[in-house]
């Protein structure tokens, strides 16, 4: 068979599709993200009026979808703690991939975040005219930061591409910045564990908001520390639901069934954790804080759209459940029944993101005022679009001509021979 | 950045007297020229007006001949403690000056509305899209507020323009600035009140009428118990509009609600 035209870029000794069937690809999810784009100018030129926020629904899909991604792409900091600071170092196989989920989900949080703002232009602020007693100011300050982290460690796995690696100080840059890749593990491990703890912080504070507030310990409102334990416990999960996509739509394997389930069950541990907190969390603010308000549990859930349902699917089917799948070696080595679980949590874990911001804000706190039902316009729909789009033509390119997957060759000697 | 308002002289506050208020409207129409709020791009769209003063229609649920109604002005409550400042990541807002009036600083706001999120009352607004006045309108606009742009959040500051006309009077006049007797400064919408309903001025000052209305048996604050300290008060001599200004529990009496342990964190 013909050797395909970016033959000589692709990974050394590594088997591609054709380059046309690329192309496709690209094009493909290329115009989904040229939408996005489309929708970005939009909002810039017109302003939020085009979305469907308003003075009620201060937050919508926008903040939505970023703590998603954000808490998504934790299996970056995560997976590097592992294997860098804990050393556990089977997750050599899939570090690459994992700073190139979070690379990806960074980034494109950022640029939504930068359509969530009413003046993007002065988004510096936040580090000209810092507030210190703001959560906020940790995430910008953070997750900025961070995003520096994600791209140094990803510019060594750039380097390597075969062509690039040929020149000599390339290659011995390349080599050195793996040497201190530790460091930037816990760099990011430590910049990552407090924006994520302060985006849940930041609800946590609200304490005229009863959907929201939460006590805590010192200045931290509870919610911190779930964020946290909940990004750590979705991250890896999805890092393995991505290699699993590369897998199907490549048709090769790209690392083995044991690191998957060993990451399946990293996640589930952590899930574990979270779940714990979590109930005991929930338990505490629907008999003690929300009474202390002067508001029963009842009152803060509403009809369907707000419905309790919301609060059982997030908790039971799309946490305790995965969570056993992920901890019972019977269960989670039924690729079924792995593959749903890590799909459960990610869907849960997006899910508490989705009401502790619209279900937060939709809950009336005067009494006479009243619920609000807050629907996204295609102005919020298509970003969010555009960033899955984005994640699709990092990881499609990352694939096809960086060496992502350090088992690969070797998984798929057999069939090619 | 100031998180109580008792270190301050002076502390602007108001009372609203609900049984005097007719829901005329009056107050919105006043606040919205003194401070040139921008006309709204679609009207029927509630969630999106440019309010600072919103006022609410309350209902104790019972049929003709018991049922009543009762008209709520709800300007922002300027918080002793609140919510909205310690959460803005660019000190776009801030209850620092004397007067304890939270303020809003439009040149700093980066639009990101958590300060909007924080607040209970819905007192935050945000210029969704650009202020435009329609052919002839912009004879309306007054020079005492600036405009905004698209994309900042805004808010009632009790016309603060007028305290500095107020405090400027007084050193022509020779006298303290910073004893201004009542009456000296009153924000549009108290002065515009056919009623009366909405009365004005210092609440650390005995001699000011808003003090005695403010330590009456009748006033209470709006969502007192979240620990936000509001510093408007709402005056009523019936128990119905006393349950709504609160979330109680069931045999919970409005006089003595319990405060919740709000605002610890940050």
């Amino acid at each position: 068979m013909a050797r395909p035209i970016d033959y000589e870029l692709f990974p050394e000794r590594l088997e591609r599709g054709s380059f046309f069937t690329f192309l496709m690809w690209l094009g493909f999810w290329g115009v989904l993200f040229l939408a996005g784009i489309y929708a970005a100018y939009v909002v810039f030129a017109e302003g939020l009026g085009v979305t469907g926020l308003n003075n009620y629904f201060a937050f919508g899909l926008y903040i939505t979808f970023d703590l998603a991604v954000i808490a998504l792409g934790a299996g970056a900091f995560f997976s590097g703690l592992l294997k860098y600071i804990l050393k556990m170092d089977d997750l050599k196989n899939v570090i690459n991939l994992t700073v190139i989920g979070g690379f990806f989900c960074y980034s494109g949080a950022m640029l939504i975040l930068t359509m969530e703002l009413g003046q993007p232009l002065r988004s510096w602020f936040g580090f000209w005219h810092p507030n210190v007693h703001s959560m906020l100011t940790e995430v910008i300050f953070c997750i900025s930061c961070y995003l520096g982290v994600l791209i140094i460690e990803f510019v060594p796995n750039v380097l390597e591409q075969k062509q690039l690696n040929r020149n000599k100080f390339v290659h011995a840059f390349a080599h050195n910045m793996h040497i201190f890749m530790p460091l930037f593990a816990g760099l990011g491990a430590f910049l990552s564990t407090f924006h994520q703890g302060s985006l849940g912080g930041m609800y946590g504070v609200m304490f005229a908001r009863p959907f929201a507030f939460r006590e805590g310990f010192f200045i931290w409102p509870w919610t911190f520390f779930l964020f946290v334990l909940s990004a750590a416990a979705s991250g890896p999960c999805f890092s393995m639901l991505i290699v699993k996509c590369v897998e199907l739509c490549s048709g090769r394997k790209m690392t083995t069934w044991s690191i998957k389930t060993l990451m399946g069950r990293i996640s589930g541990t952590m899930l574990a954790v979270y779940l714990f907190f979590k109930i005991i969390d929930t338990y505490h603010w629907a008999v003690n804080t929300l009474p202390g308000m002067g508001l029963t549990f009842d009152q803060v859930f509403w009809g369907v759209i707000y419905g309790k349902w919301l609060l059982w699917l997030e908790i039971v089917i799309l946490g305790v459940i995965p969570c056993i799948i992920l901890l019972t070696k019977s269960l989670r080595e039924t690729p079924f029944l792995f593959w749903a679980a890590a799909i459960m949590n990610c869907l849960g874990i997006s899910l508490n993101r989705y009401s502790v911001t619209v279900q937060g804000l939709a809950a009336p706190v005067m009494p006479f005022d009243t619920w609000e039902i807050y629907v996204p316009r295609w102005t919020e729909v298509l970003p969010s679009i555009m960033v899955i789009a984005y994640g699709v033509l990092i990881v499609s390119l990352a694939y096809r001509y960086l060496p992502v997957f350090p088992q690969e060759k070797e998984l798929n000697a057999k069939a090619e021979a | 950045m100031a998180g109580n308002a008792s270190h301050f002289k002076i502390r602007w506050g108001m009372a609203i007297d609900l049984d005097k208020c007719t829901g005329c409207g009056a107050c919105v129409v006043s606040c919205q020229v003194e401070n040139n709020n921008a006309p709204s791009m679609d009207g029927d769209d509630k969630l999106r007006t440019v309010n600072w003063l919103k006022v609410y229609r309350l209902e104790n649920g019972k049929t003709f001949p018991d049922a009543d109604v009762a008209y709520l002005p709800r300007p922002c409550m300027q918080c002793g403690n609140p919510s909205c400042v310690p959460v803005c990541p660019v000190v776009a807002t801030d209850k620092n000056e004397e007067g304890g009036i939270v303020s809003q600083v439009y040149p700093r706001c980066i639009g990101c509305r958590y300060c909007m999120a924080a607040c209970p009352y819905h007192s935050r607004v945000f210029n969704w899209f650009d202020p435009v006045w329609p052919k002839g309108m912009e004879k309306t606009l007054t020079p005492f507020t600036s405009t905004r742009p698209r994309g900042v959040v805004e808010k009632c500051h009790f016309c603060h323009h007028r305290w500095n006309m107020a405090k400027e009077k007084a050193r022509k006049d020779g006298l303290d600035p910073m004893s201004l007797p009542e009456d000296a400064y009153i924000p549009a919408c108290a002065e515009v009140c056919p009623t009366g309903a909405l009365v004005f001025g210092d609440l650390n000052n005995h001699d000011h009428q808003v003090y005695k209305l403010a330590h009456s048996p009748y006033a209470r604050r709006l969502l007192e118990r979240l620990g936000g300290d509001p510093q408007v008060y709402y005056v009523s001599r019936r128990e119905w509009v006393w349950k709504q200004l609160d979330n109680y529990l069931p045999g919970e009496d409005p006089a003595h609600g319990t405060k919740a342990k709000g605002g610890a964190h940050g």
